[in-house]
């Protein structure tokens, strides 16, 4: 990696980009408020389509390695972003994936459990509100009237952003907070660079956090698995002693608890710790482990009333767990 | 990667060993090409193939290459590593290497031995090389863990096996806690009258035993007392025992048994459960003569004092100055500490009204085998005569072989002992009363020293043998109110319906009714029977899966008497090598919390089998007890954020396994 301390009177030049998300993380830069003010004053942003006039050519005229960081958010599944990620690689001397979608391929990757022709079917002729009588599908090259049009390719298959492109560290979250965002600014700017390929998040799960811990008894158990709109939640005491499903014990702390905070379980957007491969795995089996029965009726009984158990588990890192997507039958 | 300094890329240099097994592997595997390969994999610095690699110049194999490549890890094709792991662990810790970083890989059990097809053997143990290879390279150097053992050791029950096992370890100076459920020791065999095949009176050669137990002065006994918690792990055990109030000073009664002379109740009104209900008891009683402790026991259910507290109190009277009689005593907890535990809770005989054909209870003239043991005794209720409940003496008596043994519908295992103690009851009953006694059996088991000698005594003294199995036992309506015993002689071909005056019914063992209880207290496991069940059938068969629990008698299958004292010897001798050793060595396959990453969730705290897992209050972290880890990774699993570790079975090992079997050549 390049010497990244940058000359006293050049401001280090930074770039964000999104590919496949909902914008929720570009807000979340806006959501730092007057701490965006200390970040805008310490570095250049170079490239930030959401935000400010700079095309894809002004990024490809870059020396390579110009640009100190670019934060890259959202998954990557058109062949426009995965080009744009190794654009970005290229000219950047740190990549961060910012946010759950690029660091574990978020809620666009529950995609995989599809693909492409399935996806299309669906949005392009079957959904409910769709009026396609001719069957429009996209094609990546049209002409109509003369004109040439061209669309990015689609991918079967939405991967997180370092199954694309080397990743130099990661910001989890949907989105990640500003306290994270904040955070990781700064140890960026000091020059004293954690090792590669971190999370810069706490290394332990949000039980660590959680204003809930102290009363989670020693032996939990359920028989009932409830939903939010289910229950009356009770604010103080632990979610999951009261039969909601929070992914907690399994998911990275650093959000201090937020979602808890509003009375609300967490859903996992943090991911696992470092010491995970597969977040829905981890927590199934701790999910699992407090079923109350030995019973194996009882058991599949309890645990039908999770509705959903792969948008549950794995909501936010289907594409980088070691399923990684459902498998295609062969044609 | 652990990087090791002086070895290409830094990786560490394996050694790997394919075993021919004789013809074992190499009959199916092609061992050479296995070497040819493994030589190729990386990090592999030395590939062999050898006859025997468990033989001395195969374990010198690695012990030179060790030092002549410079190996830093050892991987051997050959066994399962239940033979042999020891083995080459050994050889690596000769040649300098930590025994850990040694991995064994099963080609015989888990490939030639269940394989037809050379081809597709010898490639699976290539995948399985080449997965041994990738691991071996993550192993850390592990250390056992010593830690000391008390003493002081704990029986359960004090029946003939329980008193042995005491005996041996007090006689080898070690203290031994005596903990029987009932008032007083002996057991079974304390019921019995005479011992088969040398005809010993039971009594005469137990009760010595007896007495030594409560004369000695290494045992303290504790009977009328259960055992109702056991914490701690090998070599410190903390047993928690509950001793039932017995409304009697121990230490100022002296068993002079006035005061059961003197209890308001002239006769006995309560079914004495020695005698097995044959005679009636007082609400104060001895439970025989012989009993050991001679204490007296004051029966609560039925004492008058008890019930309306306005009895006379005549015992009290009696007693007189030794002022013995306690009726505010209460149930007293103890606690003790031990390093090891002998398990002796016996068996319970099969309850013969689960078969209602038998007629057991519904005809007087039916008894179970024990019950004439007690008739057949000189200090049983009939003072040793064989006469039926109406005072009549048989003159003609069925012994009915196999009622809940090799029975489909009730329990499917032999007895062992029946046919035995049938034979003796045959001997007895003809001696005493020279009835005509016919034995209905399905086939007579004699393999025991001296049996088949008395089997031919027996047969010689004119007892009838009928092999066939009783199908029905009904009154025959005539004026001497017999019963007909009906079956079909198989030796015969035809039915055979024989009147008798008495039938006596030899009923099997069984489990004890609370032995999935007793397996939880000590932590231990049974067969699908219900019996206790040995480590290993053969080559382990006192020693339990939990260390320092050990099995002696009846309680792991059923067994005549010198069996169970054979087995009690072998159990306290088990126990002694480890007192005596002072220490034990654990294996290092435990789970440890990462403290630092731990997030305080409590997941792993519920799952632990043996409750090695504690939440620390201070940190809020979850703590495991390393010497109560068994190393089963339960924890491991269940952690959801990874935060808990296990020696030898770390993720990266494991999945750097995976991608070796996955990674086909």
């Amino acid at each position: 990696m390049a010497d990244t301390a940058a000359p006293a009177a050049v401001k280090p030049k930074v770039a964000f980009y999104w590919c496949a998300s909902c914008g929720g993380c570009e807000e979340a830069v806006v959501d730092l408020a007057e701490a965006i003010l200390d970040v805008v004053g310490a570095v250049d942003i170079a490239f930030w389509p959401v935000a400010l006039d700079f095309k894809r050519h002004d990024v490809e005229a870059m020396d390579d390695g110009a640009l100190l960081a670019s934060f890259v958010n959202g998954a990557i599944r058109t062949t426009e972003q995965a080009e744009m990620a190794l654009l970005l690689r290229q000219k950047s001397q740190l990549l961060i994936a910012f946010g759950a979608c690029a660091h574990l391929g978020g809620i666009p990757g529950l995609a995989n459990l599809w693909d492409r022709e399935s996806i299309f079917r669906q949005v392009y002729a079957e959904s409910p509100s769709t009026v396609n009588p001719e069957g429009t599908l996209p094609q990546t090259r049209s002409e109509e009237d003369g004109r040439r049009l061209t669309l990015p390719g689609f991918y079967d298959t939405v991967r997180s952003l370092d199954q694309v492109v080397p990743v130099d560290y990661y910001l989890p979250g949907c989105p990640p907070t500003p306290k994270i965002i904040v955070q990781a600014v700064q140890t960026l700017l000091s020059g004293a660079l954690p090792p590669q390929g971190m999370v810069l998040a706490p290394d332990r799960a949000l039980c660590d956090e959680c204003p809930r811990k102290d009363t989670r008894p020693e032996k939990l158990t359920t028989s009932e698995f409830k939903r939010p709109h289910q229950v009356l939640i009770d604010e103080t005491t632990c979610l999951l002693a009261q039969g909601l499903l929070c992914m907690g014990p399994a998911t990275r702390a650093g959000c201090e608890a937020l979602c808890v905070r509003g009375n609300m379980p967490c859903s996992g957007c943090f991911g696992p710790t470092s010491r995970v491969r597969d977040h829905g795995g981890k927590a199934l089996s701790a999910i699992a482990s407090i079923v109350a029965s030995n019973d194996t009726g009882e058991i599949e009984r309890i645990l039908a009333q999770v509705p959903d158990p792969i948008g549950t588990l794995y909501r936010y890192s289907l594409p980088s767990s070691l399923l990684r997507r459902r498998r295609r039958e062969a044609a | 990667m652990p990087q090791i300094s002086g070895s290409p890329n830094g990786r560490p240099r394996v050694g790997v060993y394919i075993c021919h097994c004789g013809t074992n592997i190499a009959g199916i595997v092609d061992v050479r090409a296995l070497s040819e390969h493994a030589a190729t994999l990386p990090g592999v610095v030395v590939a062999r193939d050898y006859k025997y690699m468990c033989s001395d110049p195969g374990q010198e194999l690695i012990i030179r290459d060790i030092a002549e490549h410079d190996l830093h890890r050892v991987v051997v094709a050959s066994c399962s590593p239940l033979l042999h792991e020891q083995t080459f662990r050994n050889a690596a810790a000769k040649g300098g290497l930590n025994p850990f970083q040694v991995q064994m890989v099963n080609i015989r059990e888990h490939d030639s031995w269940v394989h037809a097809d050379r081809q597709a053997a010898t490639a699976k143990a290539k995948d399985l090389i080449r997965a041994a290879v990738r691991r071996v390279a993550l192993h850390r150097p592990l250390e056992r863990r010593r830690v000391p053992i008390n003493p002081d050791a704990l029986v359960v029950g004090g029946g003939i096996a329980g008193i042995h096992a005491a005996l041996t370890l007090a006689n080898a100076g070690k203290h031994v806690y005596l903990v029987e459920r009932e008032p007083t020791i002996g057991g079974h065999m304390a019921q019995f009258d005479k011992t088969f095949p040398t005809l010993d009176c039971a009594a005469c050669i137990l009760t010595p035993k007896m007495t030594q137990v409560r004369a000695h002065p290494n045992i303290t006994l504790w009977t009328y007392s259960e055992v109702a918690q056991v914490g701690g792990y090998v070599g410190n055990y903390e047993v928690t025992v509950r001793r039932k109030p017995r409304y009697i000073v121990e230490d100022l009664c002296v068993g002079c048994r006035e005061c059961i002379e003197a209890c308001v109740y002239k006769e006995g009104k309560t079914r004495d459960e020695f005698n097995l209900g044959l005679s009636k008891r007082k609400p104060i009683y001895m439970p025989f003569p012989q009993a050991v402790p001679q204490l007296v026991v004051i029966d609560p259910e039925t004492c008058i004092e008890f019930k309306s507290g306005k009895c006379k109190k005549t015992c009290v009277e009696v007693c007189g100055d030794r002022k013995a009689i306690d009726f505010t005593q209460q149930e007293r907890v103890e606690t003790i500490h031990v390093g090891t535990i002998v398990l002796a809770t016996g068996f319970k005989v099969f309850d013969a009204q689960r078969i209602p054909y038998y007629g057991y209870r519904t005809y007087p003239q039916v008894y179970t085998a024990l019950e004439v043991e007690r008739l057949v005794n000189a200090a049983g209720p009939t003072s040793g005569e064989v006469v039926l409940r109406d005072g009549r003496r048989p003159e003609s008596v069925a012994i009915v072989h196999c009622v809940g043994s090799r029975d489909e519908n009730t329990n499917r295992w032999c007895s062992r002992v029946c046919c035995m103690y049938s034979l003796k009851l045959a001997h007895l009953i003809k001696e005493k009363t020279d009835a005509e006694v016919y034995n209905f059996y399905i086939d007579i088991r004699t393999p025991g020293k001296g049996f088949e000698e008395f089997y031919n005594r027996v047969q010689e003294e004119g007892t009838h043998f009928i092999r066939g199995k009783v199908a029905d036992i009904y009154p025959a309506g005539d004026d001497r109110g017999r019963l007909i015993v009906q079956a079909e002689d198989t030796l015969l071909g035809k039915v055979r319906k024989i009147p008798v005056d008495m039938v006596v019914l030899a009923v099997g063992l069984e489990p004890r009714p609370d032995t999935q209880d007793v397996r939880r207290l000590f932590n231990i496991t049974c067969s699908t029977e219900g019996w206790f069940l040995e480590r290993h059938p053969k080559l382990a068969p006192v020693n339990t899966f939990t260390d320092g629990v050990f099995l002696a008698g009846a309680c792991q299958g059923p067994k005549d008497i010198p069996d169970s004292v054979a087995q009690a010897g072998a159990a306290a001798a088990e126990a002694l090598a480890l007192i005596d050793a002072g220490s034990v060595e654990l294996e290092p396959y435990t789970a440890f919390v990462v403290e630092e990453d731990c997030s305080g969730c409590k997941t792993c705290i519920p799952l632990c089998p043996y409750n090695a897992i504690a939440f620390v209050a201070e940190t809020k972290k979850a703590a495991i007890n390393e010497v109560l880890c068994k190393g089963c990774g339960v924890c491991v699993a269940a952690c959801p954020s990874g935060s808990i570790t296990q020696n030898f079975f770390e993720d990266e090992a494991i999945f750097e396994e995976i991608k070796g079997v996955l990674a086909h050549a």
